[in-house]
């Protein structure tokens, strides 16, 4: 079973991959008094990966909880596959938590420290919403979970607790628990910055394989390498703001505001050189 | 002295008798007194303040009666409310209502110290409610808990010999009607200690076992 890799071929593919999976129109949000996203709108076509690029606490990781409602937006609009996240269809009546819940499971989320579930095994950890938020057919689930394990190279892992795994194996296993969610669309907030150097390649090796396979994805990061070369759109943000949109080839090469470029310029000496195939 | 334990002895029918009974009371105790702990452990964490409120009254009360006047209160305080129960019913209800009370803060405790990343993961892949508590929360809070709820098994345990005084034939009622029919009250009481002793000794190699099999999550 080909799970990690689902491209479109089909000409009637083509149309639906213009329509946007995500969308993401003039959002806000405050902590106390501080602004920490101002009026930021994304979107986000189907099989797209972009990279959101930034200084610490210029808002990234907030974007991605905004996205999926972790964290409440004060202003803005969210749309996946068209539906509005938080409210109600064509009302301002918020959702409930149960109708929240059921449209988060549309949207996978790869956390910086895995955030596994430390009480179930690494397939445990696959199935456990599939099965209980879902309601998909438990065989079915397993079956699915059991090739993506494959895919990642962890079948072996199987029965075991994440506490057992190395940080690669733990970000990879979170990885392939939100691929068994067949989510529109993937989230992934800093996904290798908790790991050890030696560790972050094999991670960014799934991330580079799902968005060749035509996997959605909204990736936060510092890997520069993995940006530059996977990314089909970069956006920059700082202070909350987004200060720079632009094709990968582009904003690492030429990037319109000085502010990117002094981002780039201090990540380069320290990040650029190390890709992954260094590591 | 070797005569006063060669009469309790004889009598070790009545003594066992009482030592499944406060097995039965303890065990059933102790499965429903977690399960109430469960939703006033929700209660407690509730965001809305009147519930939490209520849920922290209800903790807080229990904490500060001792149990004893509590077995009182429920066998001979509540039929003047017109709420009467047999011995039994009036003896199990105050165990659970007791020990509930001291496990649901145990929970309450272990609830907020579990990493928020943990809910966060919850909450992002469409756990919400009850199914999020049951799935996501309950059982790292449970295992992290295994020892403490051990330690208040043990407690149940040794509460339920205050149910002699409502004449609950468990084993403190049981050695104490050996002792008062023959006047043995050492041999008796030593009697009942011995397999009180068991009993939390059996509780004891349980929890280390979970324990065990917890530690492998850790």
């Amino acid at each position: 079973m080909q799970v990690l890799a689902t491209p479109l071929h089909t000409e009637a593919a083509a149309t639906e991959l213009e329509r946007p999976v995500l969308e993401v129109c003039g959002i806000s949000k405050k902590f106390a008094d501080q602004d920490v996203l101002v009026d930021v709108s994304l979107s986000v076509r189907r099989g797209q990966t972009i990279c959101i690029l930034g200084p610490s606490g210029s808002g990234k990781s907030t974007l991605l909880r905004c996205i999926n409602w972790l964290e409440r937006p004060d202003h803005g609009q969210i749309f996946v596959s068209g539906q509005r996240i938080g409210y109600r269809a064509g009302s301002d009546q918020l959702m409930s938590p149960a109708e929240l819940a059921m449209i988060r499971s549309r949207i996978g989320m790869v956390f910086q420290h895995f955030n596994l579930w430390p009480h179930l095994t690494v397939l445990g950890n696959l199935i456990e919403a599939p099965i209980w938020v879902q309601r998909r057919p438990r065989e079915e689930v397993i079956a699915e979970a059991e090739a993506l394990l494959e895919e990642i190279g962890l079948r072996e892992k199987r029965d075991v607790y994440p506490a057992r795994l190395s940080g690669g194996q733990k970000q990879r296993v979170a990885i392939a628990r939100a691929l068994a969610m067949r989510p529109a669309v993937l989230l992934f907030d800093e996904a290798t910055s908790a790991l050890d150097p030696e560790l972050v390649g094999e991670v960014l090796a799934v991330m580079e394989k799902l968005a060749k396979g035509g996997m959605t994805m909204v990736v936060v990061t510092h890997e520069m390498s993995f940006a530059e070369d996977a990314a089909d759109g970069i956006i920059f943000l700082d202070r909350g703001r987004v200060v720079e949109v632009a094709k990968p080839e582009k904003f690492f090469r030429q990037p319109d505001t000085e502010r990117a470029r002094a981002f780039l310029q201090r990540f380069g000496s320290s990040q650029r050189g190390r890709t992954r195939r260094d590591v | 002295m070797t005569r006063e334990f060669a009469i309790v002895w004889a009598h070790k029918g009545r003594l066992l008798e009482g030592f499944v009974n406060t097995i039965g009371l303890c065990v059933l105790a102790t499965i429903i007194a977690l399960v109430v702990a469960g939703p006033v452990t929700i209660a407690l964490m509730a965001r809305n303040r009147p519930i939490s409120m209520l849920a922290r009254g209800l903790v807080d009360g229990m904490r500060c009666i001792p149990f004893l006047l509590l077995a009182y209160i429920i066998y001979y305080g509540l039929p003047t409310l017109g709420i009467r129960f047999n011995n039994w019913t009036a003896g199990l209800s105050a165990l659970v209502v007791y020990n509930a009370s001291y496990m649901a803060e145990i929970l309450r405790g272990a609830w907020a110290s579990l990493p928020r990343e943990h809910i966060d993961a919850g909450q992002a892949f469409g756990f919400s409610g009850w199914r999020l508590y049951r799935r996501i929360i309950l059982p790292p809070i449970l295992m992290a808990c295994v020892p403490v709820l051990g330690n208040q098994t043990i407690q149940i345990i040794k509460d339920s010999a205050f149910l002699t005084i409502i004449a609950v034939p468990e084993l403190t009622h049981e050695a104490s009607a050996i002792q008062s029919m023959y006047y043995v009250p050492f041999a008796a009481f030593v009697g009942a200690v011995v397999l009180y002793w068991l009993l939390c000794r059996i509780v004891e190699t349980l929890v280390g076992l979970i324990e065990r099999r917890a530690e492998k999550r850790r």
